[in-house]
């Protein structure tokens, strides 16, 4: 079992090199990628499932991220009551409208035949359903708009517990999936990779745009969070206790009782934002090893069996009878949702939601990179692809700073060109990033941890 | 008289923009149908080739301008350029050799080759960010209008105004004489239809004694072209930043795909398409059609369809449309 | 003979298609490969054109030999191929099809053209139009009017009757007639077998990779067994 000796072998190094940082660095930084690092391992699960065990480019994770986080918002932040007041009613009357507008075409879709007039018709009823919906929900969103914006401003959430988000993220994702599937699969996969980053596009521009329901460009800030907060923890009894004991040698060291008040403080702050990490990493961890129970599970089983066929040979696979389309529109679903609940997770995590920060490069293409890096096809390699890219992500900066100032020791410290290589420090990530995904595709293109194929001797 | 107002008020505010944004495009699209033509993938590393080609123009600009180099009326870029293209020309070489080559000479599959484009896209990315930052750049010079909008009002007696700024007409001046050279190339000269042939019908292109390698130089010598001349043309018509070339390369693949891709002349027109239909879709005609109702019937929202925020979902829609009910792309007839 | 092959063997990587096949075309000559589906016989010619990996054999055209070189090589030396599918370029006009057909020619190009366009008229008239919108016939003759742009000495065909209509087969297997006089070497692989021999000087009957029958035109038309076996009685 030599792959199971690579995995493990490849685990450990990342766990060192970790707890690498933690030492030379700080524990909170070390958490803190650590954190990160599981959960860019969901999202590249679910990519993997995705192009891994399917072929279907998906370029839209950034859209499916941007959507959990808004589930995020949705299912935590406590309802704005006079919001609601002002324009609530409206706004479900809108979306109703929108419900019935999709429901109408397919009535007429399937009713009357394909031709020229039944094109104009639908068009024509997209544009009365439009003025319409606008006329009605206009004057509510500018209603919505003004109650209280410098904190509010839209309607809030549900007020539930932010963990179920990670749920509700999923199945907003799987939703959009669904639709964006239903349009853009069979398309041609170079095809499909467009379609799906424009959508994403979209998306973005939809949760940066509706103030009323996302705050948009003006952010949703102090998230509630499925872990204790730091003040808390830091006038608990029993955390301080705790720190105590944890710290005692060190602690009877001094003498002075003001000193050792001061240091004891000290101490307590820097704990509670480790504990808290912990608690963060404690609940992604389950999240990861769950995802990656059922999915090896998946992989190996029948249906596995069948992606995997008609991947490899879609021809064959359509000749055997298989629905190829209906096949990939559930694992399009599948991968998207998982995307959607790492969304969630993250706007869990960072405690408020930034619609600005979903860039196409930090959150569709550098999760490619995770997929391509650690192994295409292997649920393992993703996980691992996800740590080795966020480690270097963060650690690529401090590295490069630390070669340029070897390589440009000779030069004086006001040299312009040293200043200029220093101040461009955080873009060197992206060419380490680029040229890490070119060499892999060039001289191991099945990744780190290759996707194992087991043949059953019959 | 309202009428009028209301045409010059579309003239200024629809059909200038969208001919500049719309050449801009066009030559884009073009490049990424030729290297879809010959190379057979997508390249999502275009962009970002924009934005590099950019960049050179703007620093050789900014060396010719300290040099008290310039160019009369003319924006000194325009001088910068034709080196730019050089550089990008280069590189692009270079890439194809230590990247792309490998992947053509064992035929990966097209997939393969976009996430190879991936890579590149971050390598360039990542250049482009350093060497120059990821702030607006302005390297504009010369002079700014032909005709202003109060001129425009005290010689004609309109209350609307006119502004054509001269990046405006330089942009679609260059881009009409680029594709007319580049279609008279591939149309007329032996080079050109053996790319076409390349394209068409590759094993029977290499049975002719079609030198392969030849045809993808010169693809990417064309490509390399038009992604410097376009990127600069941009740069000079709005501001230079990093990020607004990879966001433009969505817009340029619904105009290839919408020309029907590997088309170049469908990529050219492709581009107008997708501008008018953005720009058209996102103004508000409020005004306008003050001038054209009757006072009684006078809008009072903005008779705008779309909000400029999502200018996105105008090349989408455009793209789901073509593909679902003209997959090949809406104009027939030669491919590349 | 002017263009010979000896003993090939070969296949797509792994097992061997063809086995120690031998062929032979002699200037001014029409030579038909024939055998039943599956029999190898579009492999054989693919081996002759250097297009798959031979174990072992050897390919030599007036005495030179070619064994070692690829096909593009192959092509400049005078060995011209029509192959059976995407042997046009469907998106460019007919005359442009030509020009890519002398695309190694110096300028003198286009006294072929005119050539060509005399041996088939249909072609001129048509000579503007994008060859996707020609019928099939038409095809085949833009087909293997490019193939001629070269000026071969040796001209391959796989199957070029292939999904024609009976009328149009005649009429190509004419201009086939037309193209040897231009004394040119012609090896044909074909499914109509009766209709290739009748035009052929000598034919090989290939059966599991293997030459089987060998011998002029009329003498396989005449044989009882070659008769019953491939020729439908």
């Amino acid at each position: 079992m030599r792959e199971n000796e690579n995995v493990i072998l490849s685990f450990a190094i990342m766990a060192v090199l970790i707890v690498f940082v933690g030492v030379l660095q700080s524990w909170g930084v070390a958490l803190s990628i650590l954190n990160l690092c599981l959960i860019s391992a969901v999202m590249s699960i679910g990519v993997n499932i995705q192009w891994g065990y399917a072929g279907l480019i998906n370029f839209g994770v950034m859209g499916f991220t941007a959507l959990g986080g808004l589930a995020a918002v949705l299912v935590s932040v406590n309802p704005v009551r006079e919001a609601w007041s002002v324009g609530g009613i409206e706004i479900l009357v809108s979306i109703g409208l929108v419900l019935l507008l999709v429901f109408t075409i397919k009535v007429i879709s399937k009713k009357i035949e394909q031709s020229k007039k039944r094109n104009i018709l639908i068009g024509i009823i997209i544009g009365l359903f439009i003025i319409l919906i606008r006329t009605i929900s206009g004057p509510a969103i500018e209603a919505i708009e003004s109650v209280n914006p410098a904190t509010q401003g839209f309607l809030g959430g549900l007020g539930l517990p932010i963990i179920f988000s990670w749920i509700v993220g999923g199945l907003f994702a799987a939703l959009v999936a669904f639709v964006i599937g239903k349009v853009a699969l069979g398309l041609r996969s170079d095809y499909l990779a467009i379609a799906t980053l424009l959508i994403s596009g979209i998306i973005v521009s939809i949760v940066k745009h509706e103030d009323w329901l996302s705050r948009g460009v003006k952010n949703v800030i102090g998230m509630k969070r499925p872990a204790p907060y730091e003040i808390d923890l830091q006038q608990a009894e029993w955390f301080i206790n705790l720190v105590t004991f944890l710290n005692s040698s060190k602690l009877n060291l001094i003498n002075d009782v003001i000193k050792k008040e001061k240091f004891l403080n000290q101490l307590v702050m820097d704990a509670s934002t480790i504990f808290v990490k912990l608690c963060f990493a404690g609940l992604f961890s389950t999240v990861v090893i769950i995802l990656l129970i059922l999915t090896q599970k998946a992989l190996y089983s029948p249906w596995g069996r069948m992606m995997r066929a008609i991947r490899d040979n879609e021809e064959a696979a359509k000749a055997m009878g298989k629905n190829v389309v209906k096949q990939h529109l559930n694992i399009f679903i599948i991968g998207s949702s998982i995307i959607g609940m790492a969304g969630a997770m993250l706007v869990t995590y960072d405690g408020l939601f930034t619609p600005v920060s979903y860039q196409p490069l930090r959150y569709t293409f550098l999760i490619w990179i995770m997929v391509i890096i650690g192994g295409t096809g292997n649920n393992y390699g993703s996980v691992l692809g996800a740590f080795i890219v966020w480690f270097l992500w963060i650690e690529a900066a401090p590295i490069s700073l630390f070669l340029i100032n070897i390589l440009t020791s000779n030069f004086d410290h006001s040299n312009e060109f040293k200043k200029h290589l220093i101040n461009s420090v955080p873009y060197f990530r992206f060419i380490i990033m680029g040229i890490g995904l070119l060499f892999i595709m060039r001289y191991r293109p099945k990744g780190l941890l290759p996707e194992k194929i087991k043949i059953q001797k019959i | 008289m309202d009428f009028l107002n209301a045409i010059v008020l579309i003239a200024n505010f629809v059909i200038v923009p969208a001919l500049t944004y719309g050449s801009q495009l066009a030559l884009g699209a073009i490049g990424v149908t030729l290297i879809y033509g010959v190379l057979r993938f997508a390249n999502f590393a275009y962009g970002d080739l924009m934005a590099f080609g950019t960049m050179i123009s703007i620093l050789i600009t900014w060396k010719f301008q300290s040099m008290g180099i310039t160019f009369g009326f003319l924006p000194t870029a325009l001088l910068a350029l034709p080196f730019a293209v050089v550089v990008t020309i280069i590189v692009s070489l270079i890439f194809d050799k230590f990247i792309f080559e490998y992947y053509r000479i064992k035929k990966s599959p097209g997939v393969t080759l976009i996430v190879v484009s991936l890579g590149l896209m971050f390598v360039l990315n990542g250049i482009v960010r350093i060497v120059i930052g990821t702030g607006d750049k302005q390297f504009f010079d010369g002079q700014k209008f032909l005709i202003k909008a109060n001129e425009f009002k005290e010689l004609t007696g309109l209350n609307e105004g006119l502004a054509i700024k001269s990046t405006q007409l330089i942009t679609l001046i260059t881009t009409v004489i680029i594709a007319l050279m580049l279609f008279w190339f591939l149309e007329k000269t032996k080079t050109g239809k053996s790319m076409r042939a390349y394209s068409n019908n590759e094993d029977l292109a290499l049975l002719s004694g079609i030198d392969p390698s030849r045809v993808v130089m010169i693809t990417w010598i064309i490509a390399s072209i038009l992604a410097t001349v376009a990127g600069t043309l941009y740069g000079l018509d709005k501001s230079f930043k990093p990020f607004t070339y990879f966001n433009n390369l969505l817009p340029i693949f619904a105009a290839a795909i919408v020309g029907g891709i590997g088309n170049p002349i469908g990529a050219f027109f492709g581009g107008f398409l997708v501008a008018f239909s953005e720009i058209m879709i996102t103004y508000a005609y409020k005004k306008v059609l003050i001038y054209l109702l009757p006072e009684s019937l006078e809008p009072t929202s903005l008779m705008q369809l779309l909000s400029t925020d999502y200018k996105f979902a105008v090349s989408f829609s455009i793209l789901v449309i073509v593909l679902l009910f003209r997959p090949n792309g809406i104009f027939k007839g030669k491919v590349l | 003979m002017f263009f010979s092959a000896k003993n090939l063997s070969g296949g797509y990587g792994g097992v061997d298609i063809i086995h120690s096949c031998s062929f032979e075309v002699n200037k001014g000559e029409i030579v038909s490969i024939l055998g039943p589906n599956g029999a190898g016989k579009s492999t054989a010619m693919k081996a002759m054109l250097g297009m798959l990996e031979l174990s072992s054999g050897e390919v030599t055209i007036d005495g030179k030999d070619l064994s070692n070189l690829n096909t593009q090589t192959r092509v400049k030396l005078g060995v011209s191929f029509v192959p059976q599918t995407k042997n046009v370029f469907t998106e460019m006009s007919v005359q442009e099809n030509l020009e890519m057909g002398g695309f190694l020619r110096d300028a003198s190009y286009k006294e072929t053209i005119d050539e060509i366009y005399e041996l088939f008229p249909v072609l001129f008239e048509k000579r503007n139009q994008i060859v996707g919108e020609l019928s099939g016939g038409q095809r085949q003759q833009v087909a293997i009017g490019r193939a001629l742009m070269i000026k071969p000495s040796v001209l391959m065909l796989d199957e070029p009757t292939a999904g024609v209509s009976p009328i149009v087969m005649d009429e190509l297997f004419d201009h086939i007639q037309r193209i040897k006089e231009k004394n040119v070497a012609i090896l044909m692989v074909e499914q109509n077998a009766r209709q290739a021999l009748n035009i052929s000087d000598r034919g090989y009957v290939l059966v599991m990779g293997e030459n089987k029958y060998t011998g002029t035109g009329s003498d396989l038309l005449n044989d009882s067994e070659v008769r019953r076996s491939f020729l439908g009685g």
